[in-house]
């Protein structure tokens, strides 16, 4: 009877916080299933066979260890961006620039990779620290004008992305530029300065699988971001200030200064999907070598529930999405543009339950 | 020299103005619109379709407004029917028109442009670079000076205002948003009409730098008509480029501008009290 009774609160509990995370993956779910069928319906639109649809998507994302590396590979740089939009939203900030912070960051990741000639233990770390400063710095500019001036970090965000667009893109062609060649890239950085592709080590994977390292830093990311936000005293302070900034004044925090860090937090990791670009994949800086990666990383986040797991999750679905488009352009002659716009609804879908469920409350 | 600068300022000002007057109407009510960029893109698609099929310049303007009103319909209905996040919905609508386009290829063939009217003196231009300062005054008027523009700015300054007087603020809010839609699209046309063929860049960030300009005029359309001649110079400038400014430099004169004004170092920019918020 007392074993019994004193069960009973944790089992309560349990079911409190299992009907909570239900009620969490609920409205992600709809939207996905949403998604897929919207997909079907196109096609049958189209006079295709939807069923050829799910199992081309299917084949092309697990049918095999180098498909899955693929869907690794895609999801390394989203798994950055979500965390970073993620990060941001729990302490009541939108970072829409993500996209400018991860240019910058790569610029400053190539820049180190090619000039500093040292051993790889050191100049790794010295490629994606100078990469998170960049970014950090980036982030960092809206929210101190939001901290000391009020204005909001939206607008400067997205003024922010196509200054370092203008930037990087002055900085690769007028002055490192790769001698003698076209295109508007750097040269490689050196040898040390790359982080070394998964093939090498794991034996299922082919040689030419593009799978890196970076994927395992996202990770350790993706870990170290849970802890930080649900154990540590800035990550409490951090979600306070992004609940209830009164609150967190009353109890003696400074949200000005907490705007201020935390944008720069948020602003290193999406540079850390620079890193991912520069050092594991195209060694060197390319113009234009992201497709929005910063702006999917808003979808990310949302698809995750600003939840660093979450995030995780919806990263892998993605690099699905992107990895199986190209596949479905080629063999089903859909073009790749229906996942993009069905992205944007899935979006519009997800902040309209979260709307709804919002006023309900 | 300065007076080369003048035709192609004013073709680079036109597709701004519009976009910019769009989300004037759209922020005033209260409704943050960071899809400028997707309507003027959805509003090109629609003019090039448009003109493609029926062979006239009108048919494509038409179309190109109708899918406009369509996209701001779903950014009216996620944002104040459902209580959406507004930028996440404008940042969704822009990806979703992107997507469009990608998924809808449009003709590459050349389509009509609109009529071009012919003055003394200024020279020969299309009708929709007459129709801007016309529009930007009618906005203008129809903002500060009729009971309608009252009602509208109303629904931007405050949740409760229109409810005190037993009126709908969901409903100004439709009126703005859709209006935005319009004018925005109208904006993409002109950039088609323009130069006669659809490139998939043909935007190229212009609905962002007329939201700079929005905040730029301090939400007056007055003012954000002048900010984007401002713009549309700095970016005719860029082409002419007679120092040999780097055109980076020139492109981001516009952002940087915009966040010293943000940021209440030069001169004072207030947005509408009411900007973003929805009632609980």
């Amino acid at each position: 009877m007392n074993i019994r009774q004193s069960f009973t609160p944790l089992f309560n509990s349990l079911v409190v916080q299992i009907l909570q995370l239900i009620r969490n993956l609920l409205p992600p779910l709809l939207a996905i299933c949403g998604f897929f069928l919207l997909c079907g319906i196109v096609l049958i639109l189209r006079g295709q066979n939807p069923w050829e649809f799910y199992t081309t998507i299917f084949i092309s994302g697990f049918s095999s260890f180098d498909e899955v590396g693929s869907v690794l590979f895609n999801s390394t740089p989203l798994i950055f961006t979500g965390l970073a939009v993620a990060i941001g939203y729990k302490g009541g900030l939108f970072n829409i620039g993500c996209e400018g912070q991860l240019y910058v960051a790569a610029f400053a990741a190539a820049w180190v990779g090619m000039h500093l000639n040292l051993p790889s233990v050191i100049l790794v770390p010295f490629c994606i620290s100078a990469a998170m400063i960049a970014g950090s710095i980036w982030g960092a500019v809206p929210g101190f004008l939001k901290a000391k001036f009020g204005a909001h970090e939206v607008i400067n965000t997205i003024m922010m992305n196509f200054i370092a667009l203008a930037v990087t893109n002055f900085l690769v062609i007028s002055v490192y530029r790769e001698p003698d060649q076209m295109a508007p890239q750097t040269s490689q950085v050196h040898e040390a300065a790359r982080l070394p592709r998964l093939s090498n080590m794991l034996p299922f994977l082919s040689q030419s699988n593009l799978l890196d390292a970076s994927f395992l830093i996202a990770c350790f990311c993706v870990l170290i971001c849970y802890i930080f936000l649900k154990h540590t005293r800035w990550g409490y302070e951090l979600r306070l200030v992004g609940n209830a900034p009164e609150v967190a004044e009353y109890g003696g925090i400074n949200p000005r200064t907490v705007t201020v860090w935390v944008m720069a937090l948020s602003g290193a990791i999406a540079g850390l999907a620079g890193v991912a670009d520069v050092m594991g994949y195209r060694h060197r800086f390319s113009d234009g070598f992201s497709s929005g990666w910063g702006f999917t990383g808003i979808a990310v986040a949302l698809l995750g529930r600003n939840h660093p797991f979450g995030v995780f999750a919806s990263a892998l679905l993605f690099g699905l999405f992107t990895k199986v488009a190209l596949d479905i352009e080629l063999i089903l002659e859909v073009p790749r543009g229906l996942f993009l716009a069905g992205q944007g609804l899935l979006i519009i879908a997800l902040v309209c339950m979260e709307g709804i469920s919002k006023r309900n409350n | 020299m300065i007076l080369d600068l003048i035709p192609s300022t004013l073709r680079m000002t036109t597709p701004l103005g519009f976009a910019a007057l769009g989300g004037i109407c759209s922020e005033r009510s209260g409704i943050i619109n960071i899809a400028l960029e997707g309507m003027m893109l959805i509003g090109a698609y629609g003019y090039v379709v448009g003109a493609h099929v029926s062979g006239s310049a009108w048919g494509g303007l038409c179309i190109g407004i109708g899918l406009g009103i369509v996209l701001a319909l779903l950014h009216a209905v996620a944002t104040i029917t459902f209580h959406a996040e507004q930028i996440v919905t404008g940042v969704a609508i822009n990806i979703l028109a992107l997507g469009i386009i990608e998924y809808l290829v449009p003709t590459k063939e050349r389509v009509p442009g609109l009529p071009e009217l012919k003055l003394p003196i200024i020279g020969s231009y299309s009708i929709l670079v007459y129709l801007l300062p016309i529009l930007m005054v009618a906005s203008h008027i129809l903002l500060f000076k009729t009971p309608w523009g009252l009602r509208l700015r109303a629904a931007g300054e405050s949740t409760e205002a229109l409810k005190t007087l037993s009126l709908s603020r969901a409903k100004w809010q439709y009126f703005g948003v859709i209006l935005s839609g319009i004018l925005a699209s109208i904006g993409g046309c002109f950039l088609v009409s323009d130069v006669h063929v659809f490139t998939e860049g043909i935007i190229g960030g212009r609905g962002y730098v007329a939201l700079a300009a929005v905040i730029f005029g301090n939400w007056c359309p007055l003012y954000g008509v002048a900010a984007c001649l401002l713009f549309g110079f700095a970016t005719s400038f860029e082409i002419t480029n007679p120092w040999a400014i780097p055109e980076q430099l020139i492109k981001i004169f516009p952002y940087i501008l915009t966040m010293i004004v943000l940021a209440g170092l030069v001169g004072r920019s207030r947005p509408p009290a009411a900007l973003g918020k929805m009632e609980p």
